[in-house]
């Protein structure tokens, strides 16, 4: 077996368990060289499949070589080489090999041509995710690791059931485009949702990431919400549940956002809300949908990683990460604040920018498939974004009033990794056409006509109007004072806000109804299984031999009867 | 086969019968453990010949001391006896390893010699059932194993120990005493005692209300002794204040055996006549099986020692193992089978590994582990692995009997129950997480400040199981091969 036919996520994860045991400069020196090797490998192999390998009865294809395939892996590489340096000083020691074999069960799905291969892969991802998570080592990230990793685990198991299922009635494990008509490839598709974020498992996402570490959350933010993009789009191109899905994500992460003050959990709602506008392009199902979902998982994870940055940035220097507490940094931080106004601007899909050139494909696809309610639901959601994460973010973060803070920008590993990817993100936007050479289908679409650029001008200038106009409302997320004077000031936020209020109340209720189902459910379990329960009670050996009695009985009475 | 290795099958079980009463004899602790340490491995040489042989010649038969069958005592070894042989004496050659220390530690010097011959006998006992050809030469060798286990038990630590024997004694000859009975009945309508004649009788008889007693009783005697919902009272506490090595011993193997009988007896002589199919027994196991898995496997996740916890997660995997059986298909069987092996490596390791957090904490109890992650990374590192095998993980054993149960149960259509399998397997999660919570979640406190890590020989052992339950996870051509070879011979005799 020569280099060419290695699985390229093993490759990652033996260099995370070097790394593991690796200190001072030659970590570093792994660190960054890595994924980058690992990168090489991936563009030297040739397409298609290159390695098999017999498991239980079945051929498994650890490692099958396409465009799509190779674009998602080769995202997730420059994503570890990124997220790697901006982590460089990171003193946590678990942290960054976790990360790394996090990475390397990314570039293992992505390159996975069998459904079992991809489940192993998958099961990497979730524990791999939840060590980053735990590393930071305190109640909180502990507590939501725990979370965290029970939604996953129960996710694996919906997954594998389908799984399962579907070869058992195929006959085959090939990974291959799915419809959802069956047990087996709903199983297979819920369990890909669950880890896409969508609803009614969209909490573990901004629960989980927040708590991480300052350069944590920047990996966090990237693998496991995008793999299940790359598995959506290969297995279940155009299926119609999708759209609402999609939007539905799309919407949630907007209002969830809105109404946050924590900037790294206004970021992660964000997750969900891009992730939603690639889920729709998913069940739209065209080419173009399905390169533009593609393109914009390329293209949001990278400014997400930057947006993330900054505000590990800000967290690294000043320990705080809520927007009351946060304002003015501009003045110390000026580099910070400028990468994050580019991430801010990239994920608002402006105009030369990376977000513009990937967002604005899904649209055109929905208007292409003449589906107008997807269509202005992506336009108004495409101000919501300009709203929570392009305006709100930066805003409160780096402006608004003087917090008194002071800090300087962070040290030259972390400015570098976040002016890199502010280049990425602009370089993107401005020569678009390296990034549609890497999608899987031909691209035939011009992002920038005129008529098109000023229509983005437009809906960015006036949802930056509505967020000035808006900002008490903003406020009142924020502090508790009232502002009760202006009365055409009231009259649009309450209107929002109540609308806001609903869907969240909505939300809140079914969510509260079924933990409180599953609450006593538990309870239940836990009065007859706990420690004294029935089934847990030692028996005498006189009640042990009337059970023994009772059996025999059941036994005799279904064989006489 | 000529030469020496002819009598391979008689060496195996006769070698530690006569072990024991030289270990007795000699007095010596470590003269008992050296020999049942060589005697172990040399069980594990012969096990290991056999197994090929099968593989290379198919069954063979082997008569004792040259007695014709169906007068005298027939051997008989086919894919499944040997796979479990290789089972029984994988797992008491590691153990053998590892026991020196613990023996040391838990029990009094001059009863340590009696652990090595109750071992020894214990070894004999199983190995026995598991080779033999004739249903009452089985009930000897279960005789065997039970006494001997029965003493194992009741050297424990506190007195505890002795009322948890008594118990697993009085359920235990209750168990044996149904064995017998239903073995009797057989014969009084057979007039044989040989298991392939009375599989060749049988089927004439099979109206008759006798053969039907037969079989209730041989289903619920191998029942109770394999520990199969509700009949599993007497394990948690056998298991739980057994030493750790004997523990450690009876959980890799004493109801795997049983399960083997129960294959033997159940399938192998009753499968001819059809009765499995024509009285509801196979739903009756299924429902049974799956309640192991569920209600088992909930009580461990509240149990306050970790050594109980495992004991029931050992009820409802022997389960998962009866819901294969009770498919009656090949596939359903092979995953029964392999899980034999699969549960056998993973749950030793796990009892080996808490028998050295015995000997440096003194105790199994989850409030008194917190933080030993930090104390004993390598020990807890192998409950780690262990643990996600038990919850089948890919790349661990216990993903491959998972999913050819799996397959098993979509085979036949029965999606709901295969949903339920792999449901089941999160309350597994719940109780392995909380031995991670404890161990590496909390800080390790005062009363742990002079804990080291386990001795070396200990580690080794641990260590060997716990890498095993990953190799034939990631390699189990071979391990599901042969399950799936021995399911194969099992089902030609049992009528459709």
């Amino acid at each position: 077996m020569s280099i060419d036919a290695l699985p390229p996520g093993l490759l990652l994860i033996t260099a995370a368990l070097v790394l593991a045991v690796l200190k001072g400069a030659a970590r570093k020196v792994l660190v960054l060289a890595a994924p980058l090797a690992v990168l090489a490998v991936v563009w030297s192999q040739p397409e298609g499949a290159l390695l098999h390998v017999s498991f239980i009865g079945h051929t498994l294809v650890p490692v099958k070589v396409d465009a799509l395939g190779r674009l998602f892996a080769t995202i997730f590489l420059l994503m570890a080489a990124g997220g790697g340096l901006f982590a460089l000083n990171q003193d946590r020691p678990a942290e960054v090999p976790a990360a790394f074999v996090y990475a390397g069960g990314a570039v293992g799905v992505a390159l996975a041509g069998d459904l079992i291969s991809l489940f192993v892969f998958w099961e990497i991802m979730a524990i791999a995710s939840t060590l980053v998570l735990w590393s930071r080592d305190d109640d909180a990230s502990r507590a939501a690791a725990s979370r965290y990793v029970q939604v996953h685990l129960l996710g694996g198991v919906v997954l594998l059931a389908g799984i399962a299922a579907h070869v058992n009635a195929t006959g085959s494990v090939a990974f291959t485009a799915m419809k959802p008509d069956s047990f087996g490839t709903w199983a297979i598709l819920i369990g890909f949702l669950i880890n896409a974020g969508a609803p009614p498992f969209s909490a573990w996402l901004p629960d989980a990431y927040p708590t991480a570490t300052y350069s944590g959350t920047v990996f966090l933010s990237a693998f496991t919400t995008k793999t299940a993009v790359y598995v959506l789009i290969r297995g279940f191109p155009g299926a119609e549940i999708l759209i609402p899905v999609g939007l539905w994500m799309v919407f949630y992460g907007i209002v969830y956002a809105l109404l946050e003050n924590d900037m790294r959990r206004i970021l992660a709602y964000s997750i969900i809300n891009q992730v939603g506008f690639m889920v729709t392009g998913i069940g739209i199902g065209s080419e173009m949908a399905l390169n533009g979902a593609a393109a914009h998982a390329f293209t949001h994870i990278i400014y997400k990683a930057l947006l993330l940055m900054a505000a590990g940035s800000v967290l690294y220097r000043t320990g705080k990460t809520k927007c009351t507490d946060l304002g003015g940094l501009f003045q110390s931080m000026p580099l910070t604040t400028l990468c994050g106004i580019v991430g801010a601007l990239a994920i608002s899909s402006f105009p030369w920018t990376s977000g513009f050139v990937s967002k604005s494909m899904v649209s055109q696809a929905a208007a292409d498939s003449h589906l107008a309610w997807v269509w202005f639901g992506l336009t108004a959601a495409s101000a919501g974004v300009f709203l929570h994460a392009g305006i709100k973010f930066p805003w409160f973060v780096f402006f608004q009033k003087d917090s008194g803070l002071r800090p300087a920008d962070p040290p030259w590993n972390m400015k570098l990794a976040m002016v890199i990817f502010a280049a990425l993100c602009i370089g993107i936007g401005l020569f678009p056409g390296a990034l549609y050479a890497l999608l899987p289908h031909a691209v035939d679409y011009q992002p920038y006509t005129a008529a098109h650029v000023i229509e983005m001008l437009q809906l960015l200038g006036f949802s930056g109007l509505a967020f000035f106009v808006l900002l008490p409302l903003m406020k009142r997320t924020l502090t508790i004072t009232l502002d009760t004077d202006w009365l055409y000031r009231r009259l649009g936020p309450d209107l929002v806000g109540a609308i806001g209020k609903a869907v969240v109340n909505a939300d809140r209720a079914l969510r509260g109804r079924v933990m409180t189902a599953l609450a006593r459910l538990l309870e239940g379990v836990k009065a007859t299984h706990g420690r004294h329960g029935l089934f847990a009670r030692d028996l005498s050996s006189g009640a042990m031999a009337w059970t023994t009695v009772a059996v025999l009985g059941l036994f005799l009475a279904a064989f006489y009867s | 086969m000529s030469g020496p290795l002819e009598h391979l099958p008689a060496l195996a079980v006769v070698i530690p019968l006569m072990t024991a009463p030289v270990i007795v004899a000699l007095r010596r602790p470590w003269a008992g453990w050296l020999l049942a340490t060589l005697v172990s491995w040399a069980s594990l040489a012969m096990s290991l010949l056999l197994l090929q042989q099968v593989l290379e010649t198919g069954p063979f038969s082997y008569l004792m001391g040259g007695w014709a069958a169906p007068w005298g005592i027939e051997y008989r070894v086919d894919q499944l006896d040997a796979f479990v042989l290789v089972i029984v004496s994988a797992i008491a050659s590691v153990v053998s390893v590892y026991a020196r220390k613990s023996v040391e530690a838990e029990i009094e010097p001059d009863r340590q010699y009696l652990f090595y011959a109750m071992f020894v006998l214990c070894l004999c006992g199983l190995l026995g059932m598991a080779i033999t050809g004739d249903a009452f030469n089985l009930f000897v060798f279960l005789e065997i194993s039970s006494l001997s286990t029965y003493v194992l038990v009741g050297m424990g630590r506190d007195r505890r120990a002795l009322t948890a024997s008594l118990r697993y004694l009085i359920l235990g000859t209750v168990g044996a005493t149904f064995y017998v009975i239903g073995i009797g009945l057989a014969y009084m309508m057979t007039g044989t005692l040989n298991m392939a004649d009375l599989a060749q009788r049988l089927p004439a008889m099979a109206h008759t209300s006798t053969v039907r007693a037969a079989l209730a009783f041989l289903v619920v005697g191998i029942g109770l002794k394999m520990a199969a919902f509700p009949l599993h009272a007497w394990l948690p506490n056998a298991y739980t204040h057994a030493p750790s090595a004997a523990a450690a011993l009876l959980a890799g193997t004493a109801t795997k055996v049983s399960v083997y009988v129960f294959l033997r007896i159940v399938l192998g002589v009753f499968g001819a006549t059809g009765l499995l199919t024509a009285l509801p027994v196979t739903q009756v196991l299924m429902v049974l099986a799956l309640a192991a898995m569920f209600i088992c496997s909930a009580v461990a996740i509240w149990q306050p020692d970790l050594k109980r916890a495992l004991a029931y997660s050992s009820v409802a995997q022997i389960g998962y193992i009866l819901l294969g059986v009770a498919l009656l298909s090949e596939t359903g069987l092979a995953a029964g089978i392999v899980h034999l092996f699969n549960h056998a490596v993973m749950k030793s390791a796990l009892f080996l590994a808490l028998g050295a957090v015995a000997l440096r904490v003194g105790s199994t109890r989850i409030d008194a582990m917190r933080g030993i992650g930090r104390k004993m990374p390598m020990t807890m590192a192998a409950v780690l692995v262990a643990g996600l095998s038990l919850i089948g993980v890919p790349l661990t054993v216990g993903f491959v009997s998972k999913w050819t149960l799996v397959e098993a149960a979509l085979d036949d259509g029965m999606w709901p129950v295969a949903v339920l399998i792999l449901a089941s397997s999160l309350l597994a999660v719940a109780y392995v997480w909380r031995i991670v919570e404890a161990a590496w979640m909390a800080q390790p406190g005062p009363e742990l400040a002079h804990v080291r890590e386990a001795p070396t020989a200990m580690l080794l052992s641990i260590w060997v199981l716990a890498g095993a339950s990953v190799w034939f996870g990631i390699d189990a051509t071979r391990t599901l091969g042969v399950a799936r070879l021995a399911a194969q011979t099992l089902l030609q005799g049992v009528a459709p």
